[in-house]
């Protein structure tokens, strides 16, 4: 397919700017101003809309069909939510508006909040961040502030990170200042307590847990090492990607944890965009909570909202103005529309889990074999060994059956590893045609593995070639007359 | 009882319950200690049926006075610019919108061409040779740009102008400790910056940072700051708007090592803050310190072109503590709203949009002055599409006054600046009118002085 470049044509155009008539001429001084235009592209509007179509139907969402990507969290994105959050009032308000002109757009972020605390059992809330990762480096932010304030910064340095954690925990220890402390995962899956209790000390800063694990499994040894943490002066960092798993059945601030992130566009349904927008906030304990960033989001007395800059402890900002609010619109939205309910949300996962894992796991490796939470890690291991097939392979052939493939070789401590993540919103008959699917190419490895060698074999494109896109980056179209595919 | 969202029915749960092997839902949680299972039922209100959301969220919505509502010259970052149809007719699409990261890319080779495609766009505007895929916001990327300044040059002295955007500057020094990071700023003079004074600041400095047009709205003399920059051996940084980059030079071509900024004004709605995008762009030296997802272009297996997300290992997924950032989600769904936009335009209506809002810009300073008898607090510098007023009292009672009256004069400068109580920064973009200027200025000639 074209790139639009290659679809440009001089003096064409699809917009009509207004000029009003009257207007002083001015331009730019001559020593500022632009030498050559830019090389955007030159076509009518409908090529533009064709174009775009064209891509999209290139590309899969969920909206297309099942998209088990371990990790993710792809659920359903209710279509009401799109329609809300372009109503003017949220959309076409400006950021910058005195507080009495946005009253309803401060009082969803407070009420927001007020739930975010109920279903983390945590005491505060900021908003700001706006991604999950970007939430993590947050808490590490407050984590340094608050042992600032005791005079133990220099002291604790460290930050101890289970091997199955998430790329982005490591690297947000790194961008925040700390080093890093990895511990490791014990034979039934949870973090080896005994590896953890000669990691853990007065240099340690903070632990950074996903519970369920990546592993989709709940650490059985929770309480513990709350003991280990608290016991030792530091704080608990929970990665909240996974907290479809345990609303309202089991809540980070009960578990010990002092800082949690959520990531509404897992649990709480924002669309992700293909990459993105998501949000991020975090809630804390209430120790923490003078550090949070500012502004903050506050029911004043006489039952109105405002902004409130005036927390001289806070950490600064880390995103400009309250964070995503249209992100915020969608989650409030969504989680309206569950209420208490949401417990029954996180149970329709894990039971969708488990079943999925029922029907795998004769056919597929299970290095953990217990019941798992809302997401599980198979392995095509022997099926590597046996027929020379990958994880890789297995997951390109689920294309050919019309299924997005899961998450793949993660957690890295599983050898090729297949992290399912089926979700909540879907039928009995979907989670069977997948399985299906999954079994039926786990004999095809056996019967003719160039199937799975080969796959997919009916996307717009086959296989990529990854190694030539890194070795000899092009990453920009080049503006000279190319062969088109 | 049955949600919408949710599809089991009595049958298919007893099914899978004895599928899996247990006798209840309440079993599959057994690993969950006893000592931390949640007690009582969440204390949140009642499900709504999407009727009642509706109404709800639209009784909220009400209780905003947006721009549709109040004749606006709010700026300072966040610009009423139009959006046309044809953004949310593609943003829209479920193929886009319901996406996860294209990590495969034979299923998403959609977006991927589209991030390719903006990638381009973002070198074309600011005259750079790679860009990244989105970040977060034009906050966000400015730290960014600060962490690849401090590993490329292994320096730890950062300049940035005074008359950078405060949350800006707010957020780079929010990061700052962790980068280990410390930030110097230098002052404007009469609305902009002295490239000696840089220069003086420049010494032993990672980079230097500058926004072009500056928080006041005034232009920069960019090309002598980058120079000013390149001289001291500290990379010059520009945050720019990209609706200013039709007049204006793009900062590759006059020196600068990283180009940045935030993308709202091109293509996304104000949305009271967000969601938006960070657009990232840098030369070629810097490709692989760059943060954040890259699409590259490369060949399937029969030789057909298609795109990936490529040089992986500066990301956290594969070098984790070692990686270039920590991002993972960014802003792709904005940044395509940013493709399709400029895509609208092409390069003659992102010159005319900047013609528009620099001759109403011109038009409404002298209408103030005229009408309104105010003065510019900055007369001789350049400006693009806003300017500073001086308004004879307290701005943030200007403002006040002037929204009883239906008009949002503009952005109370002493919230970030001393000594500028009386200031009001007034931002015009191509949706407003001579009408809505001289409506403006009877207002301000009201309840200013």
């Amino acid at each position: 397919m074209k790139l639009i470049y290659e679809k440009s044509q001089a003096g064409r155009r699809a917009s009509v700017i207004p000029c009003p008539e009257g207007l002083p001429a001015a331009d730019v001084p001559e020593e500022l101003r632009r030498a050559e235009p830019p090389r955007l592209p030159e076509v009518p509007e409908f090529e533009l809309v064709r174009h775009f179509t064209e891509l999209s139907t290139r590309n899969f969402g969920i909206d297309n069909g099942f998209y088990p990507l371990g990790s993710c969290t792809m659920k359903y994105n209710p279509r009401v939510n799109e329609r809300l959050v372009m109503l003017p009032g949220f959309a076409q308000l400006h950021p910058h508006q005195e507080e009495d002109g946005a009253q309803g757009a401060l009082e969803l972020e407070w009420r927001l909040q007020e739930i975010l605390m109920e279903v983390t059992g945590l005491d505060a809330v900021s908003l700001q961040p706006a991604a999950g990762s970007q939430g993590e480096l947050t808490g590490l932010m407050l984590v340094r502030a608050y042992f600032e304030d005791k005079g133990e910064s220099e002291q604790r340095r460290k930050v101890v990170i289970p091997d199955t954690a998430h790329g982005t925990n490591p690297a947000s220890v790194t961008m925040a200042g700390y080093e890093l402390t990895p511990v490791r995962t014990d034979a039934r899956g949870n973090i080896d307590v005994e590896d953890l209790r000669g990691k853990v000390d007065e240099h340690t800063a903070a632990l950074m847990l996903t519970n369920p694990s990546t592993l989709g499994l709940f650490d059985e040894n929770i309480e513990e090492i709350k003991e280990i943490f608290h016991g030792a002066g530091a704080l608990m960092y929970y990665d909240g990607a996974n907290l479809n798993a345990v609303c309202g059945i089991s809540r980070p601030g009960d578990m010990g944890f002092d800082i949690v992130h959520i990531n509404l566009h897992k649990t709480f349904s924002q669309p992700h965009g293909g990459g993105g927008p998501g949000g991020g906030p975090i809630a804390v304990r209430k120790i923490l909570e003078p550090y949070l960033p500012v502004p903050a989001v506050v029911r004043k007395e006489d039952g109105t909202f405002a902004l409130d800059y005036a927390r001289p402890k806070s950490i600064g900002k880390v995103r400009g103005f309250t964070g995503p609010f249209g992100v915020f619109v969608r989650s409030y939205a969504y989680i309206r529309m569950y209420g208490p309910l949401l417990r029954e949300m996180s149970e329709t996962a894990v039971l969708n889990a488990n079943y999925v894992l029922a029907r795998l796991k004769d056919a597929y490796d299970l290095p953990f074999d217990r019941l798992c939470m809302h997401e599980f890690v198979l392995s095509a291991r022997s099926l590597k060994r046996d027929y020379g097939a990958t994880a890789l392979d297995v997951a390109k052939r689920l294309m050919d059956y019309g299924f997005h493939p899961p998450t793949v070789y993660f957690p890295l401590i599983v050898a090729e590893a297949l992290m399912i993540e089926p979700t909540e919103t879907e039928t009995k008959e979907t989670l069977d045609a997948f399985c299906d699917a999954m079994l039926a190419i786990a004999q095809e490895a056996a019967d003719d593995v160039t199937l799975l060698k080969e796959a997919p074999h009916n996307r717009p494109v086959r296989r990529l070639d990854e190694v030539r896109a890194a070795k000899n980056p092009v990453v920009k179209y080049g503006f000279e007359p190319a062969p088109v595919a | 009882m049955t949600h919408p969202f949710l599809a089991l029915t009595e049958s298919d749960r007893e099914e899978m319950l004895r599928t899996i092997g247990v006798s209840s839902v309440d079993e599959l949680f057994r690993d969950v200690p006893a000592g931390v299972r949640f007690g009582r039922e969440l204390d949140l209100e009642r499900p709504l049926s999407e009727q009642e959301l509706s109404a709800h969220l639209a009784e909220l919505a009400a209780r905003n006075v947006d721009t549709t509502r109040e004749l606006s010259f709010l700026g300072a970052g966040i610009y009423d610019h139009y959006v046309p149809a044809v953004v949310d007719t593609v943003l829209q699409r479920g193929e886009f919108l319901t996406a996860y990261t294209p990590y495969q890319p034979e299923m998403s080779q959609g977006v991927l061409q589209s991030i390719f495609e903006y990638q381009t766009a973002i070198c074309e505007l600011t005259g750079m040779d790679v860009s990244n895929a989105s970040g977060y916001d034009g906050e966000t990327v400015a730290a960014d740009a600060c962490y690849i300044a401090k590993h490329a040059t292994g320096k730890t002295k950062m300049v940035i102008t005074e008359a950078t955007n405060p949350q800006v500057r707010q957020v780079i020094k929010t990061y700052a400790p962790g980068f280990g990071l410390e930030v110097v700023e230098v002052p404007h003079r009469d609305g902009t910056t002295d490239p000696d004074d840089l220069a003086a600041a420049a010494r032993d400095a990672a980079a230097v940072f500058f926004q072009q047009p500056n928080f006041f709205g005034c232009l920069e003399p960019a090309p002598e700051l980058a120079a000013a920059a390149n001289d001291a051996d500290a990379l010059p940084i520009a945050h720019v708007d990209p609706l200013s980059l039709g007049m204006l030079e793009a900062p590759g071509r006059y020196g600068c090592a990283i180009a940045l900024g935030e993308g709202q004004a091109a293509g996304n709605v104000m949305a009271y803050g967000g969601p938006h995008y960070g657009f990232l762009a840098a030369r070629q030296d810097f490709i692989r310190r760059m943060p954040g997802r890259i699409v590259g272009e490369t060949v399937d297996t029969e030789g057909k072109r298609g795109y990936v997300l490529t040089l992986q290992t500066r990301e956290q997924h594969i070098r984790r503590e070692k990686a270039t950032s920590n991002i993972t989600t960014n802003q792709t769904l904005l940044a395509l709203g940013g493709l399709v936009y400029l895509t609208w335009l092409g390069p003659q209506g992102l010159r005319e949009v900047g013609e528009t809002c620099l001759a109403l810009a011109e038009h409404a300073k002298r209408r103030l002055q005229e009408r309104a008898g105010l003065e510019l607090v900055f007369a001789d510098r350049p400006t693009f599409k806003e300017f500073a007023v001086r308004v004879g009292r307290n701005a943030r009672d200007v403002v006040r006054d002037a929204r009883a009256l239906g008009v949002h004069p503009g952005y109370a400068l002493g919230r970030d600046y001393e000594g500028m109580d009386d200031v009001l920064l007034v931002a015009l973009t191509e949706k407003r009118t001579p009408e809505e200027i001289d409506r403006l200025a009877d207002v301000l000639a009201e309840v200013a002085r």
